[in-house]
């Protein structure tokens, strides 16, 4: 046997007895960050392959979503941090070796990119919005040229795009002293993620049929791609080292994260809409059509959420507290009271 | 890096009494509830043939120091081409990774304005030539401190003479805290 016990009470907050720096504002921004990369990818795509009368939305709408969902993310982001006034930091150093610079650089080109990809589709897409630009000369030289470039805005948009989705993986895997964290394929999984709920997004948003249509089976497909990476990802816990293994121990059992993990987001965040997505192929169902891409956004976000909490529950030591804060507490109330 | 400093603490003179937790405090000025240091005592075998071993623990400045690595804005930083890892108040948001990205947990948000704070190896006192807080404080003089690339210092000579380890090295951090055995 091997017990170690803290003799002198360290109980530094968010570090002991668990480490829980990171709580629902970073699982928040991890999922707005994927879903943004989906849906720039799927504008993207869709202006490149001039799809503007069958997937008329994505070709010309979408676009906007992208700052709109970003900025929600990078709000959550700012809440994380403990240090505010000095937000501006990320901006003063490049360090290549930490991906949360890499992130944080990333994001300075996302927010360009979606500008430009929205300019280039803003008169089919939102006309009375271009109408009012058009009115200024500048805001016509403007709109014609970002929509002459349209082409190459595109071109440019996906690799930046699919960075950013897998970044909000490798986020995490980086961190060798959190083992669950510690694979590159969640970089991979948070992209293929990132992809599905965007295109669960436009299956919500879309109005043409066919457009929709599109999406359930693009959906389909990544739900099966995101499966086979999980199933990749276990493996790779399961023939891993004893730190691993340890943090395998988590999705197995029920005092872990077994129940979130096995019934809420494979269950019920992939099974489920993978089923009702199909079904929507054959057969349309009014209340299913919206079912399936809810249950696949809700999944998103709480693989990420999963991910985030277990990841921090997992580590290379585990010390035990022979310090009780509430016994010093009532020594000190004891001791009040009797002097 | 060219200076390698190290501390050398011997579980055999050890005995957990928490001088050196105190030192810290008073010495850094910690606040109240908060530790850069802290005693471990680990009991390992099957009664009744039972070791104990009481450590003092603390940041230890790895030569690959994942912290460093991992600090997206250059706040975490090595001290004068030392391996002493030091946090710049100025640089560090508050973004937490440097705390994840330790397998010693030797990180805490300290400040109430909330930067990461952690154990300097007493920097301070280092570069007048003393030893950090904890080592100079320790009634059983178990603790040392000096430079491990001087083959002459006092902490060369005991990994030279004596059985010794470091916690966790499967982590590739390569820690320069030791314990004699």
């Amino acid at each position: 046997m091997l017990e170690e016990l803290l003799v002198t009470p360290r109980f530094n907050p968010k570090v002991d007895p668990l480490l829980g720096i990171w709580t629902w504002e970073i699982s928040v921004y991890l999922f707005f960050g994927g879903l943004t990369a989906g849906i720039i990818v799927f504008a993207a795509l869709a202006a490149l392959n001039k799809k503007d009368a069958v997937r008329s939305f994505s070709a010309n709408s979408l676009a906007l979503w992208a700052p709109i969902v970003l900025s929600l993310g990078m709000t959550t982001l700012f809440l994380d941090l403990e240090h505010k006034l000095f937000v501006f930091r990320f901006y003063t150093a490049f360090v290549p070796t930490s991906p949360m610079s890499w992130g944080a650089w990333i994001l300075m080109i996302i927010y360009p990119v979606t500008i430009l990809q929205i300019l280039s589709t803003l008169r089919p897409g939102y006309p009375l919005i271009a109408g009012f630009v058009d009115r200024i000369s500048i805001g016509r030289w403007v709109l014609d040229l970002t929509s002459r470039y349209q082409r190459e805005i595109a071109i440019v948009a996906i690799p930046s795009a699919v960075a950013l989705g897998i970044y909000t993986g490798i986020l995490l895997s980086a961190f060798n002293a959190r083992p669950f964290w510690n694979s590159g394929l969640l970089g991979v999984l948070f992209l293929v993620s990132g992809l599905s709920t965007a295109a669960a997004m436009v299956i919500l948003l879309a109005k043409e049929k066919a457009e929709k249509h599109w999406y359930v089976r693009m959906d389909i497909g990544l739900i099966l791609v995101e499966l086979v990476v999980v199933a990749l990802l276990l493996i790779n816990l399961a023939t891993g080292s004893e730190q691993h293994l340890k943090a395998l121990e988590y999705l197995t059992s029920l005092n872990g994260y077994a129940l979130a993990f096995w019934v809420f987001f494979i269950g019920l965040g992939l099974m489920v809409p993978l089923v009702v997505e199909f079904r929507e192929l054959v057969k349309e169902h009014r209340v299913l059509a919206l079912l399936g891409p809810i249950l696949v956004l809700l999944g998103g976000y709480l693989l990420r959420h999963i991910t985030v909490n277990l990841g921090q529950e997992t580590a290379w030591q585990d010390y035990r507290m022979e310090h009780n804060p509430q016994l010093l507490e009532r020594v000190k109330l004891n001791y009040k009271t009797e002097n | 890096m060219t200076v390698q400093y190290a501390m050398v603490i011997d579980t055999r003179l050890c005995i957990g009494c928490g001088d050196c937790v105190v030192a810290c405090k008073t010495e850094n000025k910690v606040p109240a509830g908060l530790n850069r240091d802290w005693i471990v005592e680990a009991t390992s075998g099957k009664y009744p043939e039972l070791h104990t071993e009481f450590r003092s623990e603390r940041c230890n400045h790895c030569s690959h120091a994942t912290c460093v690595a991992m600090c997206p804005t250059g706040a975490s930083h090595n001290w004068r081409n030392t391996n002493i890892v030091l946090v710049d108040a100025n640089k560090c948001t508050g973004c937490k990774a440097c705390i994840a990205a330790c397998p010693y947990d030797a990180r805490l948000i300290m400040h109430p304005d909330g930067y990461v704070d952690k154990c300097t190896f007493c920097h301070h006192r280092v570069e007048h030539g003393l030893d950090p807080a904890c080592v100079s404080t320790c009634p059983t003089r178990c603790m040392h401190f000096g430079i491990l690339n001087d083959p002459g210092s006092k902490v060369s000579q005991l990994l030279k003479s004596r059985r010794y380890k470091t916690l966790m090295p499967g982590t590739g951090n390569q820690p320069n805290v030791y314990y004699l055995i």
